[in-house]
């Protein structure tokens, strides 16, 4: 007792305000409830490779799906048209056609494809080859492929498609345009499906993690009983697990990003080799930095609103008895 | 200090646990309630602890009426009571100074004061040497010791203990006993419910007699054969 009393003499208590009170209190229920989940490292770690994979999986599906369309995106500009020749074009004709076209300064090249050859490559592929022998004469065109030079703007294109379609042996001159429309539209679609799919893997992450908390408050009810006896408010009974959540979805998104950058890591010597056969330099497109915290933020948002969901639930539940 | 008036607990199987109960401790006092087990006795301590409510009837501690403290208010009015009980209900994953720092906690007081607090109270029951050791390290006796220092931690002018030496031998029972003597004579008002008549008529103190849930008529009838 003297001791006690001599102690308070010498360093009288310097009263500390409110505030730093409360955050000097939630550090130490955040490294407090970090501690518990430190003590069952393997099942915590079970929850946070839970909460990665279901984060990772439309964060990967949404990288793909925008490595797509920035490689077709460069495809648009690469458009080749098919001009179908008039069917009473002489085939020397179409040739001397093709080489004045090449000449042209917004045209790369000229491919030249017969009709006989058209006929043929068509035999070969479709599978009617009987049928096609039944024909008296053939009814393909003489064709010429050209390919726009780089330098092309979207208006020169349209100039070039408009003067292949005036040339007097010219049929109708195709743009392979519609494809690249179609693929867009799919990319859409994969597009909303993540959406949505997010949106029920969002809901699996907090049904996992309130389970979870679930759990631990039935293994602390005891706790949580004797701690409200003496006093405790539902608030301060909840905050130690409202950390918990916390952590599991900061760290699971953390593994999330992890679990991504590794995918990346593992493609990226796939994609160049593929690369290098189009001569082209395709890289992958990474995860912006906004779409990194992206992650992590909704990571701690479903971890926070699932441990918040179910204390909310059952704290008013346990009541001493 | 506490008042009750008329005071009946029904429970929802219909029997009574108080029937009509009226009674009152004073500031200052120290008072022991016995009667048999399922005389009503810890039922009484629930009502003043608001773990439970009066069926009909009025219980008021400290100029509060207890059926008017809203659900929200609760944790706020048991942190003006100290409270004992016949199991310790100590937190066994944590070191004793933790478990009597508790209340501090959670009425938010800062770190520097509640770890002051703390010794002092472990200090007034002998145990300012165990603060760092785990409860399940300690005897019976020191167990129910480091209750009764979370109880008295943060100062409460009403302390309430149900069957605080129930699991104790004579000797122990004695000396917590001395220790709530200790705390009366500060001024604190005890209300505890016991049955060791021998105990209590030792220590002088005035006695409330239940039985079947209201006050006995003749509690001479419940004397210690060895007195």
């Amino acid at each position: 007792m003297a001791v006690t009393r001599n102690a308070d003499a010498v360093a009288p208590v310097r009263a500390s305000s409110p505030l730093s009170i409360w955050f000097s209190r939630h550090v130490s229920i955040s490294i407090g409830s970090l501690g518990r989940l430190s003590r069952h490292p393997f099942s915590s770690l079970m929850i946070v490779l839970v909460i990665a994979v279901t984060l990772a999986l439309p964060a990967a599906i949404n990288l793909i799906v925008k490595n797509a369309r920035s490689i077709s995106g460069s495809w648009d500009n690469a458009l080749d048209f098919s001009v179908f020749l008039t069917q009473d074009t002489p085939e020397d004709d179409a040739q001397a056609l093709g080489r004045l076209i090449e000449q042209r300064a917004d045209v790369d090249s000229v491919l030249f494809i017969s009709a006989s050859q058209a006929l043929g490559d068509f035999k070969e592929h479709s599978g009617f080859g009987a049928a096609l022998d039944q024909l008296p004469d053939n009814p393909l065109p003489h064709t010429l492929v050209v390919r726009p030079g780089a330098g092309n703007t979207s208006a020169s294109m349209i100039l070039l498609h408009e003067e292949l379609g005036n040339l007097p042996e010219t049929e109708h001159v195709q743009v392979d345009t519609e494809w690249v429309q179609r693929f867009h539209a799919i990319l859409d679609i994969v597009r909303q499906a993540i959406a949505i799919g997010a949106a029920l893997l969002g809901i699996a992450i907090v049904v996992i993690i309130g389970n979870t908390i679930r759990l631990d408050i039935e293994n602390r009810r005891n706790e949580i009983e004797v701690t409200k006896l003496i006093g405790a408010s539902n608030a301060f009974v909840r905050r130690p697990f409202l950390w918990t959540g916390f952590w599991y979805g900061l760290f699971g998104g953390l593994m999330a990003l992890a679990l991504v950058y590794y995918g990346l890591f593992l493609l990226q010597g796939p994609v160049a080799r593929l690369a290098g056969l189009y001569q082209s330099n395709i890289a992958i497109a990474t995860m912006s930095f906004q779409e990194a915290a992206a992650i992590i933020g909704i990571g701690v948002f479903l971890g926070l609103f699932g441990s918040w969901f179910t204390t909310a639930r059952h704290m008013r539940r346990i009541e001493p008895r | 200090m506490i008042q009750l008036e008329n005071a009946t607990k029904r429970f929802p199987g219909g029997q009574e646990a108080l029937s009509g109960l009226s009674l009152s401790v004073d500031k200052g006092e120290m008072v022991f309630v016995t009667g048999h087990s399922g005389a009503g006795k810890s039922t009484l301590l629930r009502l003043i602890a608001l773990i439970e409510r009066p069926t009909s009837g009025q219980v008021i501690v400290d100029g509060q009426n207890t059926s008017r403290v809203k659900r929200r208010k609760i944790p706020a009015y048991r942190r003006q009571i100290g409270m004992v009980f016949q199991d310790h209900k100590l937190l066994y994953d944590r070191p004793v100074a933790d478990n009597v720092a508790l209340p501090l906690i959670i009425a938010g007081v800062g770190h520097r004061e509640a770890s002051r607090k703390v010794r002092a109270a472990l200090d007034q029951v002998g145990l300012l040497h165990k603060e760092k050791q785990r409860p399940e390290t300690l005897s019976a006796g020191e167990q129910q010791r480091v209750g009764i220092a979370r109880a008295i931690v943060s100062r409460p002018k009403l302390l309430i203990a149900d069957e605080p030496t129930g699991n104790l031998d004579p000797d122990l029972s004695l000396e917590v006993m001395r220790i709530f003597r200790r705390f009366n004579e500060v001024g604190v008002t005890l209300l505890i419910a016991s049955h060791d008549i021998s105990l209590i008529d030792r220590l002088g103190c005035r006695r409330i007699a239940l039985a079947d849930g209201r006050l006995q008529q003749d509690p001479e009838e419940e004397v210690d054969p060895w007195l």
